[in-house]
């Protein structure tokens, strides 16, 4: 992987003038990667800051109505109530010390825009967002905390209005002002070195949950559940236990269910694409891309997942909007845990999965809360 | 000697780009053609993608006008072939147009069809010199060129490797950021000239270009040819805006490609002139 590809997938596909600030930063990556002061102060930052290390919460309910024993990988506590800050405050100290004062992001949900806007203030870097129109309107609460952290946001109209839009926005922003601005994506996308840089800094998650698994149970869980938007929550996790006996599933944004042509599944029924810098899997040209859940609203996918599922070692499920809904209540009432709707995916994988009886025991990432979620889940219980 | 090598052969080369399509099907055929009768030796004819990369806000607009006027791999296909140019045509797109288009995987189906259509050369912006093997390969067997943008930063292997697969010419980024036209000029056109100096293809400068006397200044600091496309785009642009007929849009545009030909004619002849004797 030291040229940036899984197996095919990824690289670096993007004009002449970013190839060679992107191997600069892939090139700094690595020395911080190898550096003890750089690892200890994002550790310091990490416990001190984001309230690392995160809990292992054995979900009791769930698991006595489903048989299956069911573990919780409480991301959703951490500073921003989700992984996000894993990342950010990674790539907001790398910035740092390449001298940059400047970030830019792209953001979905709205979550990895304010888990930056907290990073950037912490660091003292100036913070902008790109942020489609669409995602605008239906995450208000995440603009306004954005902006309460000193970070400008802007509303990107162009195409869908979206996730993808909001990249687009963000690399051109990247092309014009490369020499001052580090552009901190939010997910294991884009064009080499980010997909293996943002898989570094979330594999805290896998890291923690391998040894909290052990010192509880004595053995590692049977299979490993997350929902997949770009993926970073999900390899993440995974990363760590790729070497062990360990199943990985991964719950993408079925949207309204098979042959709706309204989805956000390019694993489960994708095709290979060249994308915002990468080769990856991306959703076909007549399936518009849909999710309930914002933060999984992306044609595309993280390249290293591409390989997981071209090699089998990952398998790759649509989950439906409705399916994730339910799974959001169901979570909410057994366990009294409001879990995000993007994470509610990957729980109703986990409920499925528990409900065949096939593992025994079934680690989840629990990747975030869903109090930003308040909005659609009052419309759609009609709270 | 290839078409396009041909049209750098006699003077500097003016190379304008405009993307197939915008606003629609029809006045797009006239743009192109206006192009040509306004001095054009090559054109850049883009095809557009949903997702471009550091494109600026003009050619953006040119891309989503295109694309909504029903654009696609199939139908610029018949826009070249029903393009009445002689002039040598070069295909700029991304990679993963190439790479879907036919049974996919492969660049070999959308080579072997634009070749067919009329197309005598590429130049794909994302397409990384590590992995152009494939583009190349085609390119040869179909009889195309394989055209390749330096930026201001490629340097060391990068380039050597660019060397090795590029033909037609090298298209030479003027300066750093999204494509768009500029009142200014960086100075960084002679330092990325100087860098490509040695290379057995013609040189042509592009990006932020808008005006003859650009045109002009770019041929003295000795480009072979010089490459325009935010300057016109933004004459159609205008167009639209206004709702201006397209013969009058046509027209505009022929009258710029003349200016910046003529530009670029004199900045050859003052390269011609012997240099006044320092002492």
């Amino acid at each position: 992987m030291a040229d940036g590809t899984f197996d095919g997938y990824g690289g670096r596909h993007v004009p002449d003038m970013l190839e060679e600030p992107l191997k600069h930063l892939g090139q700094a990556y690595d020395e911080v990667a190898d550096s003890e002061s750089f690892q200890a102060d994002l550790r310091d930052l990490l416990e001190t800051f984001a309230g690392r290390p995160t809990p292992l919460h054995y979900a009791r309910n769930l698991s006595e109505r489903y048989g299956a024993d069911i573990y919780l990988k409480r991301e959703d506590l951490l500073h921003g109530g989700a992984h996000k800050i894993n990342n950010t405050l990674g790539q907001a100290l790398l910035a740092k010390r390449a001298g940059k004062d400047r970030l830019i992001a792209e953001t979905g949900a709205g979550q990895h825009g304010t888990a930056t806007a907290m990073a950037g203030a912490l660091l003292d870097l100036d913070t902008e967002i790109y942020m489609g129109e669409k995602d605008v309107e239906r995450q208000r609460m995440n603009v306004f905390r954005m902006r309460l952290m000193g970070a400008t946001v802007n509303e990107v109209s162009r195409g869908g209005a979206g996730l993808a839009d909001a990249v687009d926005a963000a690399l051109e922003d990247m092309a014009e002002n490369i020499e001052d601005t580090h552009y901190l994506v939010g997910s294991v996308v884009g064009p080499d070195p980010f997909p293996r840089m943002v898989r570094d800094f979330q594999s805290v998650i896998g890291e923690e949950a391998r040894e909290q698994m052990l010192d509880r149970t004595g053995s590692l869980p049977d299979a490993a559940v997350a929902c997949v938007g770009g993926g970073s929550n999900a390899i993440g996790l995974f990363h760590p236990l790729r070497d062990d006996d360990v199943a990985f599933y991964g719950a993408e944004g079925g949207g309204k269910g098979e042959g709706s042509g309204q989805h956000a599944a390019p694993l489960a029924e994708g095709e290979d694409e060249v994308i915002h810098g990468m080769k990856t899997r991306v959703i076909d040209d007549d399936t518009e891309v849909h999710s309930v859940s914002a933060g999984l609203d992306y044609p595309g996918v993280g390249p290293e997942h591409a390989m997981f599922r071209a090699v089998g070692r990952a398998e790759y499920t649509a989950v439906t909007d409705d399916e994730a809904l339910a799974a959001f209540r169901e979570l909410s009432e057994t366990e009294g845990i409001i879990p995000a709707l993007e994470t509610s995916h990957g729980v109703a994988r986990a409920i499925e999965l528990a409900e065949t009886g096939e593992h025994d025991s079934i680690l989840v990432n629990l990747s975030g809360r869903g109090d930003k979620d308040m909005q659609t889940a009052a419309e759609h219980f009609d709270l | 000697m290839s078409r396009i090598s041909a049209a750098f052969a006699d003077g500097p080369a003016f190379v304008p780009y405009l993307a197939a399509g915008d606003p629609d099907y029809e006045s797009s055929l006239s743009y192109v053609e206006a192009l040509e009768r306004g001095g054009a030796d090559v054109i850049e004819l883009g095809l557009p993608f949903s997702e471009p990369i550091a494109e600026g806000s003009t050619i953006q607009g040119a891309i989503v006008r295109a694309l909504e006027a029903g654009m696609t791999p199939t139908r610029y296909f018949e826009f070249v072939e029903d393009l009445d140019v002689d002039v040598p045509l070069v295909c700029m797109t991304y990679y993963n147009l190439i790479y879907q288009f036919g049974e996919g995987g492969g660049p070999e189906d959308f080579v072997r069809r634009a070749a067919a259509a009329g197309i005598d050369g590429f130049v794909v912006p994302d397409l990384p010199a590590e992995e152009a093997e494939p583009l190349r390969e085609a390119c040869d067997e179909h009889g195309c060129e394989l055209v390749f943008i330096v930026a201001p930063t490629t340097k060391g292997e990068r380039l050597e490797r660019i060397m090795s697969q590029v033909s037609g010419y090298v298209y030479v980024q003027a300066r750093l950021g999204t494509t768009g036209a500029r009142t200014d000029l960086s100075g960084r056109a002679e330092e990325s000239l100087e860098r490509v100096a040695e290379w057995d293809v013609p040189k042509a400068v592009g990006f932020g270009i808008s005006t003859g006397d650009h045109a002009q200044r770019v041929i003295e600091a000795g480009a072979d040819g010089v490459i325009v496309g935010s300057a016109l785009v933004d004459i159609v642009a205008q167009g639209v805006e206004r709702g201006d007929p397209a013969v009058t849009v046509a027209s505009r545009l022929e009258g710029k490609a003349r200016e910046l030909k003529e530009g670029a004619l004199r900045g050859a002849a003052a390269n011609e002139r012997p240099h006044p004797e320092r002492t």
